[in-house]
């Protein structure tokens, strides 16, 4: 197939899937001109009444692809900035994803919502470095983080077509990457984590940009260890079987995560080890800080970033 | 029955939903009824009004005092209370109760416990609609406390703008649980709608038949395509915000105001419109409806508790318990 880059990657999962099923509309903001890129073309080919520039109304366009996808639509929403996340975190959380258990399963809400360029954007300062996927994760939506161009193409489409809410976050760090694809693109199912590396004596679990972080060390520290890197690709609901496999293979784990410590993804998975899995040594794990909130000057937003030094400190602690 | 007048009709609809709301009532205070209810009964001219404007094919968005409207719109009243009552043959399957009731075959897209939840949800499946060019119309309901919530006001601001056949209808009862509407609205809802260009006005609430004339006036501008409406309904509940409030002494209103309120019931209005050899023929109907519904609920069977998170998603995903030894 070749180069793709990510961003190409979702805006030709839009185009292909609205191309195959008439059901498939999006709201948000600035998207007949594709301000974020991934909309880019939709309008010109589908029209007004399959792409829909919306006024500033998170709130109220949030419920709108509700009601849309409960008449029988299939609505995408894409928001501009991360944290617009908590300001209809109620649409989502507390009438989306309730709406099948509540009716007894009377409904189907099949809503994507899309956030590309999510993570800190360098210089962006406290309320648009955020990535809030694992409050998702908390309250149960299906929540899928990409890390590559044909995972953002396989994952966005399996996001479209699945009956019920899906959060997808493509991280701005990989927004401008390009993925050397070989064969052909289709859909990622939900729930599936990726090999990226083989290895034997450590087990990295990586997310989002994370995994090139991850992939990264692991060849600068081939003569030395043998590092596995596992991205589960979907936070919500996780592939426990291939990361147990993984970590109980290896005996050592380490997770590297870009979101906040206290009550993240990567607390869950070194509790899970810790309730499940058979290690040799205690899991670590690298994050952002407690309740980080990014700082403005570059040098303090990457200093709360998660690094490839820690990660290789992290993997020698495992290995000791 | 094809030839019965809307008169008669929108006496029956008030009927059973005050002999449903009433016999809730009772239930709830034994507790057979978890949780409480809402109790509608003073404002059955809303919902019956704007109901009989309806067709099956039209939806509404209710409110946490929902079970009027869900009435209204057709729902099975032995189903109904069985979802009261928590039965696997509720509406629901028992996992929704009073706040949450939905039928969605009939276009009830459900109760809602979060005040003005339910306003863009309508204006989203009018929104549908209009794409699809279906000839179908959104009703959302919603209090006067619901006027206070931005995302009401933005859901006005899209239907204005996208002219959706959506009708807004507040249920102004004079009261958010204890705050009067004087206390929480600056300027007059009604004028606030048309400033956003809702086709806005005010009817009388107590009475079925204007709330049905200005209901269908609405729907009927929806279905032209002349874009949304908001209806105002001037109503009243005769009793406490929710049944709690009859358990523990809550003092707010005063008896001559509720009195006054009584006094302008709108059964009895809609009753001196209708023969009272019909009159009493309806409400031994009804009568012997919710007796059969009462039986039908208490029959029901709960469901088992390993079902407990069944339906959370659409394609049968299952989660983690959440205790593991
Ligand atoms: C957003 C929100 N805030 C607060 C509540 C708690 N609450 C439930 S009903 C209610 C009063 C609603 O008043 P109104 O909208 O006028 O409807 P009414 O009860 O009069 O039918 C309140 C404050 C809630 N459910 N949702």
């Amino acid at each position: 197939m070749g180069a793709l880059a990510y961003i190409t990657a979702l805006n030709q999962a839009l185009h292909d899937e609205m191309a195959r099923d008439d059901r498939v509309c999006v709201f948000g903001e600035d998207v007949r001109i594709g301000l974020t890129q991934t909309t880019k073309g939709l309008h010109e080919r589908f029209g007004d009444g399959r792409v829909v520039d919306t006024p500033l109304s998170e709130q109220a366009f949030t419920s709108l692809a509700t009601g849309a996808a409960m008449a029988g639509q299939r609505p995408v929403v894409e928001y501009q900035i991360p944290s617009l996340l908590y300001l209809v975190f109620e649409q989502i959380a507390n009438q989306a994803h309730k709406f099948s258990l509540m009716t007894g399963g009377q409904v189907e809400v099949p809503v994507t919502y899309l956030v590309p360029g999510s993570g800190s954007r360098s210089g962006m300062a406290g309320q648009h470095s955020d990535h809030p996927y694992s409050l998702f994760a908390h309250v149960g939506i299906k929540t899928v983080l990409p890390a590559t161009a044909s995972d953002a193409y396989g994952l966005l489409l399996s996001a479209l077509r699945d009956p019920d809410p899906v959060a997808v976050f493509a991280p701005s760090a990989l927004m401008g990457t390009v993925e050397e694809v070989t064969g052909e693109l289709g859909p990622v199912p939900l729930g599936s984590a990726r090999i990226h590396r083989a290895g034997e004596d450590v087990t990295v679990v990586a997310t989002g940009q994370c995994v090139h972080t991850a992939l990264a060390v692991a060849e600068a520290m081939a003569d030395e260890v043998s590092v596995e890197v596992v991205d589960p690709r979907t936070i919500y609901p996780v592939d426990w079987e291939t990361i147990r496999a993984s970590a109980e293979k290896t005996g050592r784990l380490v997770v590297i995560d870009d979101a906040n410590r206290m009550s993240g993804f990567a607390g869950e998975v070194l509790a899970t080890a810790a309730e499940q899995f058979d290690l040799v040594a205690p899991p670590r794990r690298v994050t952002r800080p407690d309740g980080a909130v990014i700082p403005y000057a570059l040098v303090l937003d990457q200093a709360l970033l998660p690094n490839g030094d820690q990660l290789t400190d992290a993997i020698r602690a495992v290995l000791k | 029955m094809g030839a019965e007048s809307r008169a008669v009709r929108l006496y029956r609809t008030m009927r059973l939903i005050r002999e449903f709301e009433e016999r809730c009532l009772a239930m709830s205070l034994t507790g057979e009824i978890v949780g409480g209810i809402h109790p509608y009964i003073g404002q059955e001219a809303v919902a019956a009004g704007v109901c009989a404007a309806l067709t099956q094919d039209d939806v509404v968005a209710s409110t946490h005092r929902g079970h009027g409207h869900v009435l209204a719109k057709g729902a099975d009243p032995k189903r109904m209370l069985a979802e009261l009552l928590g039965t696997t043959d509720g509406l629901n399957r028992g996992r929704g109760g009073s706040m949450h009731a939905a039928d969605v075959g009939l276009g009830v897209y459900g109760a809602n416990g979060i005040v003005g939840a339910g306003a863009p949800i309508a204006a989203g499946a009018a929104w549908s609609f209009q794409q699809r060019g279906e000839d179908r119309v959104a009703v959302a309901f919603f209090g006067d406390g619901a006027l206070s919530q931005g995302v009401v006001l933005e859901a006005f601001n899209l239907a204005a703008l996208w002219r959706l056949p959506v009708v807004f209808v507040c249920e102004n009862n004079g009261y958010a649980t204890s705050l009067p509407v004087g206390r929480a609205l600056a300027g007059d809802p009604v004028e606030r709608a048309a400033a956003f260009g809702l086709a806005a006005r005010a009817v009388d609430g107590m009475d079925a038949e204007a709330v049905a004339d200005a209901a269908a006036q609405a729907v009927e501008r929806c279905r032209a395509g002349g874009g949304p409406a908001y209806l105002e309904c001037r109503t009243y509940r005769f009793h406490g915000h929710h049944s709690y409030e009859e358990q523990v002494a809550l003092n707010y209103r005063d008896d001559a105001e509720v009195g006054d309120w009584r006094a302008r019931d709108p059964l009895r209005t809609q009753s001196t419109r209708v023969d009272e050899a019909t009159v009493r023929a309806v409400d031994a109907e009804i009568t012997t409806l919710i007796d059969e519904a009462v039986e039908f609920a208490r029959a029901g069977r709960a469901p088992e508790p390993h079902e407990a998170l069944d339906h959370l998603y659409a394609d049968g995903t299952t989660t983690r318990p959440g205790v593991m030894i």
